[in-house]
């Protein structure tokens, strides 16, 4: 088993599903049962060997692992793929949260179901093959291929602004990563290789540094996204469907996070600690402002997607501490709000499912008709507001911690950002479940029904348990952040002593 | 220049294409119209017959016929994307010209003998050759751009890409003779050795600048670009696709050639006109598509900035560029006669609709249509995994490299307009509800579109052969 490439398996294996769902023909109700039935397993396939990748995933290994090499564009551009502590948690993430997807568009989705399977399972490959890429091109090809799949899924199957919102989510990010290409471009012309292990080695100079990290930051900030560039977010959130709504919070916003650590700290480590302090303020603007915003929002599921703003906020920030509690922590942030903001995103289907709608104001009470329902999303909501015992914490005071060590200040101002956020999300909270049942609309609405228990359950499970054992993932993490982090800080002192032989 | 016998089978392709072409006319001349089935499948295998000898055929960088004729494996590259886009074209036309009831064994003819005038373009080497093929070319497209003669608007196309083309030649002719009088000689290589030091006089700067305009008016690059639109429009479409594949191809080979072969000791001179054309066009091609209704139109719109893309490439000035050029040529040639495939099968009972907002919901009416018609935009707009990604690459890829940063970033930004149109005909065929239905595609556009569908979605699986063919195509010329 050990020669197996396992990573192109994970990477590929969505794709052998699609193959099947195109084999499926018909329109009745058997042949969509069918369709559902593939989708689902291929993603329950995939999630168990990416288990078997967790099992044999080496935690004192800071270096790559599992890497493939094959020939592809010719030259020195190959099909490369390798993983370490910071991208495999990605990999089993998402390969986690596509089950849920699944199920919670089988009863919601009834138009191109086939369609919209399949656009599922080439995005889930694209996804996967973002963290497995070790070649730059590669990369890109992955990271930029996922518009497609997305792009229709908003607008195929969204709500009444689809068009705007596809448009706009679609332009947005090909404008921030079409300036990384050109980045990965001079890389390529100045190192020669497009080797993401090699370009780790090879040390840039310190001027294209900077053109180069404001090159992919135009990226990554986009698909974080950071504050000012994050207004396309709230509406995709708003407009995609459920799932797509999942996956956009759960997995997308996560490439940006992993970008910064897998190139912009390590390749360009001078102009990360040039520019940290832009980011910090970038990210405390997005961690204050986006929480007043959401504070103001009508709509439950833009609330959510300014609250993902602001938790990205902290991701950044800890990213830019440069620190092990601040990246660690960043990573552990990264995947807590991966399963809570999915998780949140799959509650409002829930009631969506139910009621048509997404009015804040068209709820109130649903506690006194959904019990489990208001159990559930309660543990959600304390999760996101980051309260102990749950994996929102965890995240948010590592970040934190890192934060106070690299400059108090950004630290007290994040910290503002953790009220607020309380505030925004018992508000919600309280308006939604709690109050008069006066609607009449809502008396009849039944309970969780024993799908939606199968789908929230396993997240309140994980969201618990990373709250008071967040070990697995940073166990996982921690001996290769360690490494960037070295890597990083080496860079920067002897840049440092050149200066200072210099100015002597 | 020695006055031996010339290397007559390094031509052996376009001799076969010339002594065809002319037992095509007397076959014709003798039936007439009868015969023009007949025609029509024997200018395809002569097509298809030139092709297996341009592979089959030895390359070698040293010219023949005196100077004026080089079969290497540039010209090898680019002529076998002229037969295969010259062969789809005219595939594509048959069903056509029977349902327009202009279907004339002259249509073939001359069809054929244009490619030939491309071959000669793509492998002339000295200034005298490169304007034969050049006006053999043009002459048989005037006449083909017109030749639906009770079509008001064929016409009219006809008569608009005669007049242009004329001027334009005349400037290329001007801007030859001026090069001539400064270097006193007509043969790149003589051109090149004399400008070897990169000393210029007013006489060669302006010779060189309208050469540049020719070239630019035949590739249909900004500022030069005024014809496109209306003859895309107003020709038959079928005859659309060729100029927008073949003549392109031939147009940007010769381009390639002349500028890298002659003037490589005055890159600064022109360098400067390649760049600002390159910018003008990918800007004029993203802005100015976004207003129009009909897809003949868009395309034409497309194909300049699509030209822009190209020149970006040769503007580098190095082997890479020309290697970008190369793959570009190659993949752009693929997705537009994919998209032509997809406009020629848009037909509604009997008549032929060539409106953005026909396709409205084609994703419920013809699923597999729909598919490939949407990855192929999506290419057009360079998205990747697809084919287009891979053709900006490569150019984008030698622009950096050759120091032309900012280019790179403007070309960038200005892909990012032009996928907002490209996106918009998704957004019909996929968000919007179908309104009428198209007739069932014929066998010919059916093959076209799977192959050319097929390389543009599968192309990043196996890149390689077309690289390596693309990189030994850029040496023979350095």
């Amino acid at each position: 088993m050990t020669d197996w490439p396992i990573l192109s398996l994970i990477t590929f294996l969505p794709l052998v599903g699609v193959f099947f769902l195109l084999m499926i023909r018909g329109e009745d109700e058997a042949s969509l049962g069918n369709i559902r039935h593939v989708a689902l397993w291929t993603t329950v396939v995939t999630f168990v060997v990416s288990l078997v990748l967790w099992a044999k995933f080496d935690f004192d290994n800071p270096g790559f692992q599992f890497v493939e090499q094959a020939e592809w564009l010719g030259g020195s551009v190959t099909y490369k793929m390798g993983v370490d502590g910071i991208s495999t948690p990605f990999i089993i993430l998402t390969a986690f949260l596509m089950p849920f997807c699944i199920l919670a568009s089988w009863r919601s989705i009834m138009v191109r179901v086939r369609e919209y399977m399949i656009a599922f399972l080439v995005l889930e490959t694209l996804m996967i093959g973002v963290f497995c890429a070790l070649d730059l091109v590669l990369f890109y090809l992955f990271f930029e291929g996922g518009l497609i799949p997305m792009f229709l899924i908003i607008g195929i199957w969204g709500g009444k602004r689809r068009v705007y919102a596809s448009f706009k989510f679609f332009l947005y990010t090909l404008l921030g990563s079409l300036l990384m290409l050109v980045g990965i471009l001079a890389m390529y012309g100045t190192a020669g290789t497009t080797d993401i292990q090699a370009l780790l080695a090879y040390k840039f100079p310190a001027g294209m540094q900077t053109w180069l990290w404001l090159g992919f930051f135009a990226s990554f900030a986009v698909k974080m996204p950071m504050w000012p560039v994050h207004t396309w977010l709230p509406d995709a959130h708003v407009e995609a469907p459920t799932a797509g709504s999942v996956i956009l919070a759960g997995i997308l916003l996560k490439m940006g996070g992993y970008g910064f650590l897998r190139f912009s700290l390590p390749m360009f480590p001078l102009a990360s600690e040039y520019f940290a302090p832009f980011v910090f303020t970038l990210s405390i603007v997005a961690i204050i402002y986006t929480s007043l915003v959401a504070l103001m929002q009508e709509d439950v599921k833009k609330l959510i997607a300014y609250s993902s703003v602001a938790h990205m906020g902290f991701v950044t920030m800890g990213i830019f501490a440069m620190n092990p509690q601040g990246v660690q922590g960043a990573v552990f942030q990264m995947v807590s709000h991966g399963i809570v903001s999915g998780a949140l995103f799959l509650c409002v289907g829930v009631v969506y499912d139910r009621m048509h709608t997404r009015e804040i104001a068209a709820f109130g009470g649903l506690v006194n008709r959904m019990p489990w329902y208001a159990a559930v999303f309660m543990v959600f909501t304390m999760a996101n507001v980051g309260l102990p015992g749950t994996s929102g914490f965890v995240g948010e005071f590592l970040t934190l911690i890192g934060a106070f060590k690299a400059n108090t200040w950004v630290a007290f101002f994040a910290t503002t950002g953790v009220i607020l956020s309380a505030g925004y999300a018992l508000w919600l909270y309280r308006k939604v479940i709690f109050g008069e049942m006066t609607k009449p609309a809502l008396e009849g609405i039944p309970d969780l029904n024993r799908r939606e228990v199968a789908i929230l359950a396993p997240l309140v499970i994980l969201t618990v348990l990373f709250g008071v054992w967040p070990a697995p993932v940073l166990d996982m993490s921690a001996a290769s952040v360690d490494g960037i982090l070295n890597q990083t800080q080496a860079a920067i002192e002897a840049a440092g002593k050149t200066a200072e032989a210099v100015g002597r | 220049m020695d006055a031996s016998l010339p290397h007559f089978a390094l031509a052996l392709p376009e001799i076969s294409l010339a002594v065809g072409s002319l037992v095509l006319i007397v076959l014709g001349a003798v039936l007439g119209d009868r015969a023009t089935s007949l025609i029509n499948g024997l200018a395809l295998a002569l097509i298809a017959l030139a092709t297996a000898l341009v592979i089959g055929a030895p390359v070698t960088t040293e010219p023949t016929f005196g100077g004026g004729f080089t079969a290497d494996a540039f010209a090898r590259f680019m002529k076998v994307l002229a037969y295969v886009s010259a062969f789809a074209a005219l595939a594509l036309s048959f069903d056509y010209m029977k349902r327009e009831n202009f279907a004339r064994y002259e249509y073939a003819i001359l069809v054929v003998l244009s490619t030939l005038g491309m071959s000669l373009m793509v492998s002339a080497s000295d200034l005298i050759s490169l304007y034969l093929g050049l006006e053999l070319q043009s002459l048989a497209l005037y006449v083909i751009a017109a030749i639906h003669r009770d079509d008001i608007r064929s016409t009219e196309a006809g008569l608009k890409y005669f007049v242009l083309g004329a001027l334009s030649s005349g400037m290329l002719l001007y801007g030859a003779s001026l090069i001539y009088g400064t270097t006193g000689a007509v043969a790149f290589a003589d051109i090149a050795e004399t400008l070897k030091d990169g000393e210029t006089s007013l006489g060669l700067v302006f010779g060189i600048v309208f050469l540049l305009a020719g070239f630019a008016f035949k590739i249909s690059a900004v500022p030069f670009h005024m014809w496109t639109p209306d003859v895309y429009e107003g020709a038959p479409t079928p005859i659309t696709a060729f100029f927008a594949s073949a003549t392109k191809v031939a147009g940007v080979a010769m381009f390639v050639r002349a500028v890298s072969e002659a003037l490589p000791g005055v890159v600064t001179e022109w360098r400067q006109v390649v760049v600002f054309v390159a910018i003008a066009s990918m800007a004029l091609g993203s802005f100015a598509a976004i207003g129009q209704k009909n897809l003949k139109r868009l395309m034409a719109y497309s194909s300049i900035g699509h030209m822009g893309y190209v020149l970006v490439g040769l503007a580098a000035g190095t082997p890479e560029g020309v290697r970008g050029v190369a793959i570009y040529a190659a993949i752009y040639v693929a997705m537009t006669l994919g998209a032509f495939a997809c406009i020629l099968s848009m037909r509604v009972g009997d008549r032929y609709v060539e409106s953005i907002d026909d396709l409205a919901g084609l994703s419920r009416t013809k699923p597999a249509m729909a598919f490939v018609l949407a990855m192929i935009l999506f290419s057009l707009a360079g998205i990747p995994p697809l084919a287009g990604f891979f053709a900006k690459f490569y150019v984008f890829y030698a622009a950096v490299n050759a120091g032309l940063t900012t280019l790179a970033v403007i070309g960038f930004v200005l892909s990012v307009v032009g996928a907002f149109y490209y996106l918009r005909i998704v957004k019909i065929i996929y968000f919007d509800e179908p309104t009428v239905e198209f007739a069932p595609m014929t066998p010919a556009a059916k093959a076209v579109l799977t192959i050319a569908g097929g390389f543009t979605i599968l192309y990043f699986v196996y890149p390689a052969p077309l690289t390596m063919a693309a990189t030994a195509a850029a040496q023979s010329l350095f």
